[in-house]
């Protein structure tokens, strides 16, 4: 599904990821873990295709499909999701117009009329009762003094509104306490199929208690040194980073 | 001949015509002189800096319409409130239109400031309130007054609340090319009274158009008014709007203009409290393109004391276009206890787009509350990109945000039919369908 190559890529000139290669299939987990600064931030970013962001040398395969020249809407269209370690307030836009707004743009690329009013209410309904979100909650401005749980489990909701092939959710753990970290993952472990893939990426282990991986890769200093199991998570929580940089 | 040189000779034929101006003979008299002497504002003036009339009194415009035109339905539909039972007071170019109208007598006079000034039963609410509250000395609204012959005339009786909206509409065609309209409106809301009012200046042609009304308002005690002022004419269409407010107290006054195009657009828009405990609402959004310009500049005058006063208006330049926005308040010595609040919040959508923002308080009362804030930013990048990566694209992005940026100016419009037509002109004016309620 994603196939990264030999991926060279940075902002302002300056170059972060040094040579990333990542193969991706659907219906699999893959955990991206990696010290403060590794690049795993940059990675998302460049997969979702933020336009500041430059590939100055290997490709992002998405369905077989080179997406260096796609828009962050245009790979969003193609199923390609980024949940945001820290989610933009928008002020002014309630939740739920702002997800209205997002499924009826995916359809109109698509192809596709907007969905009926009364599918879209229904299906508001279903994906925040899986979240554990709060109907009061939805009429709310769009991030706007949530708390940090309340950032996470929108960010998932709008996800389970939009079904993604695709996720990459970029530390989603961080900010969440137990309660919200169980409901969060929950929520991401119902969305998994055989059809789609989920890359999560993570400072800690703690995540992968809830959300199990299939692969993990520990990224240093713009490249993936080292890949595995879910049993790779634990070495590296009880051995630290340091074990890696110094392997590195 | 120079525009004042031909406005000059033109009030001379104008005199002399028959009509109901002559009832306000000593009152022209008089502003004709203060036009003379003072002529077109210049940007020499500090209420003018920003804003100059030179280009706009190149055109030699005319004060006298050639004909009379008829227009059908039709043709100016889309420019009338439709999906809401209105009164109506129409004029094509400056002449009223009987057709188009619907005016009333019962329970409420809508009618011509025209018959207001003719007919004996007005005479006393003609004297007692016409140019009372409107500057004698400033220089366009002095030439409005020098030329007062028609407009609105509306009267609510005390204890009356009107459920009809009123609507105030000025059409120009291209039959009277160069034309200058003068409307002269007198509204009077009476103790404990109520209405709404929605004012539309409309060029329905692409010759140059030029309007300089003059508005007067007076809410008596525990008296509420909404005014809504539509703004969306063409490039061609300039708009000068001096209205002045005058309230008693316990009474609401609540003012949106709404700015979304034409050539060059100037509101003056005044309150002044003459009693304790009022209340004045102005709020506005502006979002205009091209090399369009609006200002607008308001003043809030709390002679008395427990008064308050909200102010908030929200811009959005893109291309070339200009705004400013000065907003003056004058807090008396008097007025202890005063609560003024304003902000103007701005967004310049390009490079060459600009606004001259500009707060002036002057406060002479120890025991107040006022507050100020203005800002002028760009749209939040972040904010773009996580909209993208939602599938949102970029231009449906840039509108949505424009859009979250000024709505909440619309939460205190009353009238749904003006609502869902301000949310239209938004979504035309931002070239998206954004597609959500308000």
């Amino acid at each position: 599904m994603l196939s990264i190559d030999n991926l060279h890529a940075g902002c302002e000139g300056k170059t972060i990821l040094q040579g990333i290669n990542l193969d991706v299939k659907p219906g699999e987990v893959h955990a991206i873990m990696g010290p403060n600064g590794s690049g795993k931030s940059t990675l998302s970013t460049v997969v979702a295709g933020h336009e500041d962001y430059e590939v100055s040398q290997g490709t992002i395969l998405f369905e077989g499909e080179d997406i260096a020249d796609l828009s962050a809407d245009e790979r969003a269209h193609k199923g390609i999701f980024l949940s945001f370690q820290y989610p933009v307030e928008i002020p002014g836009v309630t939740v739920t117009n702002f997800i209205k707004t997002a499924i009826n743009q995916n359809r109109k690329a698509k192809g596709l009329e907007d969905m009926p009013a009364n599918v879209m209410l229904k299906k508001i309904r279903e994906k925040a009762a899986l979240l554990e979100i709060d109907s009061r909650f939805l009429s709310r401005s769009l991030n706007e003094g949530f708390s940090g749980g309340e950032k996470k489990r929108n960010e998932i909701f709008q996800m389970a509104m939009l079904e993604p092939k695709l996720a990459i959710l970029d530390e989603t753990d961080s900010g969440l306490d137990i309660d919200a970290l169980r409901i969060v993952a929950n929520g991401v472990n119902k969305l998994k199929g055989k059809d789609n893939a989920i890359v999560v990426i993570t400072h800690y282990q703690r995540l992968l208690e809830y959300i199990v991986p299939d692969f993990v890769h520990v990224l240093h200093e713009g490249k993936i040194v080292k890949s595995g199991t879910k049993e790779l998570a634990l070495e590296l929580e009880e051995k630290g980073y340091d074990w890696i940089k110094q392997g590195a | 001949m120079d525009l004042k040189e031909t406005l000059l000779s033109s009030y001379l034929a104008f005199d002399a015509q028959d009509g109901p101006q002559h009832k306000l003979q000593d009152q022209r008299a008089a502003a004709i002189d203060v036009f003379e002497q003072q002529g077109f504002p210049t940007k020499k003036e500090e209420d003018w800096k920003y804003t100059s009339l030179r280009n706009l009194i190149k055109t030699n415009f005319s004060v006298f319409p050639k004909e009379e035109v008829n227009l059908k339905l039709d043709e100016v539909k889309e420019y009338i409130l439709q999906d809401v039972d209105t009164y109506k007071i129409v004029f094509v170019d400056g002449i009223y239109n009987a057709y188009l109208s619907e005016t009333t007598h019962e329970g409420v006079d809508v009618c011509l400031l025209s018959a207001a000034l003719t007919k004996p039963k007005y005479a006393d609410t003609i004297k007692k309130y016409f140019n009372q509250i409107a500057e004698k000395d400033a220089s366009l609204t002095a030439l409005n007054t020098a030329f007062t012959k028609e407009g609105a005339y509306i009267h609510v009786p005390e204890g009356k609340l009107v459920e009809k909206p009123v609507q105030i509409i000025h059409f120009t065609t291209d039959k009277n090319p160069n034309l200058l309209l003068q409307p002269r409106n007198l509204i009077v809301v009476g103790k404990n009274a109520e209405i709404q009012i929605v004012e539309r200046h409309q060029s329905l042609t692409t010759n140059e158009t030029f309007t300089n009304v003059v508005t007067e308002i007076f809410t008596e005690q525990n008296a509420q008014l909404d005014y809504y002022k539509i703004q969306n004419d063409q490039t061609t269409a300039s708009l000068i709007d001096s209205t002045y407010i005058s309230q008693r107290k316990h009474s609401h006054a609540r003012v949106h203009t709404f700015s979304f195009g034409g050539k060059l657009t100037r509101n003056n828009l005044n309150f002044y409290h003459k009693d304790p405990e009022i209340n004045s609402t102005m709020k506005g959004i502006t979002l205009i393109e091209g090399s369009q310009f609006v200002d607008h500049h308001s003043l809030v005058h709390h002679a008395q004391p427990n008064s308050e006063s909200h102010q908030d208006y929200k811009g959005i330049f893109a291309e070339k276009s200009t705004g400013v926005f000065n907003g003056k308040i004058i807090v008396e010595k008097e007025a202890q206890k005063t609560n003024a609040f304003q902000q103007n919040n701005n967004i310049l959508m390009d490079d060459k787009a600009s606004i001259n923002t500009k707060p002036q308080l002057e406060i002479f009362a120890d025991d107040v509350k006022c507050s100020h804030g203005c800002t002028i930013g760009q749209l939040d990048e972040d904010a773009l990109f996580y909209m993208q990566t939602r599938g949102i694209p970029t231009k449906e992005a840039r509108g949505l945000l424009t859009y979250a940026f000024a709505n909440n100016i619309l939460q205190s419009v009353k009238i749904d039919s003006v609502k869902k037509r301000i949310n239209k002109l938004i979504a035309e004016k931002l070239g998206v369908n954004i597609g959500f309620d308000v």
